[in-house]
């Protein structure tokens, strides 16, 4: 029954991935410019767990996410703000240079060999004993990305600023035409992102407990990967990119023997190579609905 | 008493390319005017300049007061709705979510001129494919719900660039009436057409517009020198 637990585990990595991708997806949606930064917003929000160890669980998870949505914004102020019309690739290299930059403040600030989170630690034990081995924390990174999931589609389909985002990721000029205040659709789109990114940080400390300077990196590399498989232009088909690059990894983890797992990015990347070959346009993205340049 | 629109030597340059060399003129409270010119012309640059939507040089002045600096949602939130070529619906969205967001512009406090039933009972489509995607409408009916979006907005002014391109002689003529119809209300309206005696016809004062100057003044919509308006249509 192993294959239990090793479906569950996949899908529970596929839905933090899915949260990555979320995160960078919804900035893009609306600027079209990519955010390689937000993955020192997670890493950040990550320290900030360490940081609050000694307070409740429960306000140090709300100053993770008041410290994440605080970063967001600022790297939309500091950064997206003056840059808005700028191409995406320049924007993609300034942020990339922020990452690195901020990684090299994490490494002075807390030192490169990363700091212990111990919070809800309790959820790393088993749920049913036997063949099935399921930790909690598998099952609570299921329903809090459900959650979170469903709470942004309806803010998506439900709400005001929801249609303001949704007009603007399609047509951005002609949503100002009609009178959406753009910038408070971006600020809104960066909280999303940093709300997202403080989920993240939550679960994958809990997960894996050690927050090291590229703790952030990490993820954003391979969540920006799934964003381009599924396909960049829409958020759903980003965040299921997300989900199957995680879930592909962690299945991928389950299968390959533990001394050969150094090669498991190798495999992982050589099956987005082939997809992407196969469907350049991202894997749920519908055929024909690019235009080919030759 | 100023006008309700007033575009001053208006200059438009994309890069080295002139769009607009220079424009003047005047759109008053409720009145119809239209610019007609070949493609290139400067037409829709001149739309979008006022509407902030491109750099431009010389003033722009919504009654009486220049709008530089202002951003397009900030025109929309002043009264001044815009229906750009080509429609511009927001094409995976519903009928309904497009006309939801054309309200947003609306201005607390003045008493409206146009609401929702007025315009429903204007375009009876938007009623009946409410619910549909707005990409799935044929052209005169993405046509109207692009209408029925910018008068959501209960302007004061609605731009509309091309409005008949690509439809059907009813379809035209559809259009018009429904042009009459704003009029009739007291919407000011800045129409850029291709159709130009059709347009001319319709308009209090029309512009021939040529290379980005305008050549060419017509007032009362009667042209009593077609071959001024054939001459200042092709620049010569």
């Amino acid at each position: 029954m192993s294959w239990v637990s090793d479906l569950v585990n996949a899908i529970s990595l596929g839905v933090v991935y899915g949260l990555v991708a979320v995160s960078v997806g919804l900035v893009f949606g609306v600027l079209r410019q990519v955010n390689l930064a937000q993955g020192e917003v997670i890493a950040l929000g990550a320290y900030s767990l360490w940081m609050t160890r000694g307070l409740p669980v429960a306000a140090s998870i709300a100053i993770c996410c008041v410290v994440c949505v605080a970063m967001s914004l600022a790297i939309q102020v500091a950064i997206f703000r003056p840059l808005r019309g700028a191409s995406a690739l320049t924007t993609l290299i300034v942020t990339f240079g922020l990452s690195y930059a901020l990684e090299a403040v994490w490494l002075i600030a807390f030192g490169p060999n990363g700091e212990p989170v111990s919070m809800l630690s309790s959820l790393n034990s088993v749920v049913l004993g036997g063949s099935i081995a399921l930790r909690w924390i598998t099952l609570v990174e299921i329903g809090a990305s459900g959650l979170f999931f469903t709470g942004l589609v309806l803010i998506l389909y439900r709400s005001k600023i929801g249609m303001m985002m949704r007009a603007t990721a399609e047509d951005f000029q002609t949503a100002r035409l009609v009178g959406v205040r753009i910038d408070r659709v971006v600020t809104w789109a960066f909280v999303f992102g940093g709300l997202s990114a403080a989920l993240v940080a939550v679960l994958v400390t809990v997960q894996s407990p050690l927050v090291t300077p590229s703790f952030g990196f990490n993820l954003i590399v391979i969540g920006l990967v799934g964003v381009v498989l599924g396909g960049i232009d829409r958020l759903g088909r980003a965040t299921a990119g997300g989900f199957v690059v995680g879930f592909v990894n962690s299945l991928l983890g389950a299968v390959v023997p533990e001394q050969q797992l150094v090669f498991l990015p190798m495999l992982t990347f050589l099956f987005v190579i082939v997809i992407l070959v196969l469907r350049p346009a991202g894997l749920f993205t519908p055929r024909g609905s690019i235009v080919e340049r030759v | 008493m100023n006008p309700l629109l007033r575009l001053d030597d208006l200059r438009v340059t994309y890069g080295r390319v002139v769009a607009v060399k220079s424009v003047t003129l005047e759109v008053n409270e409720g009145q119809a005017v239209c610019l007609v010119g070949p493609n290139g012309a400067g037409k829709s640059s001149t739309l979008l300049a006022v509407m902030g939507a491109v750099r431009s040089r010389g003033d722009v002045l919504l009654r009486g007061t220049s709008t530089r600096g202002l951003r397009p949602e900030a025109l929309a939130h002043l009264g001044v709705a815009m229906v750009p070529e080509g429609r511009h619906l927001f094409q995976t969205m519903s009928v309904q979510d497009n006309l939801s967001l054309g309200t947003l512009a609306r201005r607390q406090g003045k008493r409206a001129r146009i609401d929702e039933r007025w315009v429903t009972e204007l375009f009876p489509i938007i009623g009946q494919f409410a619910s549909r995607r707005a990409g799935l409408l044929s052209g005169g009916q993405q046509q109207q719900v692009a209408i029925a979006r910018a008068l959501l907005s209960d302007p004061d002014l609605i731009l509309l660039d091309e409005p008949s391109l690509g439809l059907s002689p009813v379809a035209v003529d559809a259009v018009f009436e429904v042009l009459e119809r704003i009029r009739g209300v007291g919407v000011a309206i800045l129409l850029v057409e291709q159709r130009a005696q059709r347009a001319i016809r319709f308009c209090e004062r029309s512009y021939v517009l040529s290379d980005g100057e305008i050549r060419l003044e017509v007032t009362g919509g009667a042209v009593e020198d077609p071959q001024a308006v054939v001459e200042a249509y092709f620049g010569r």
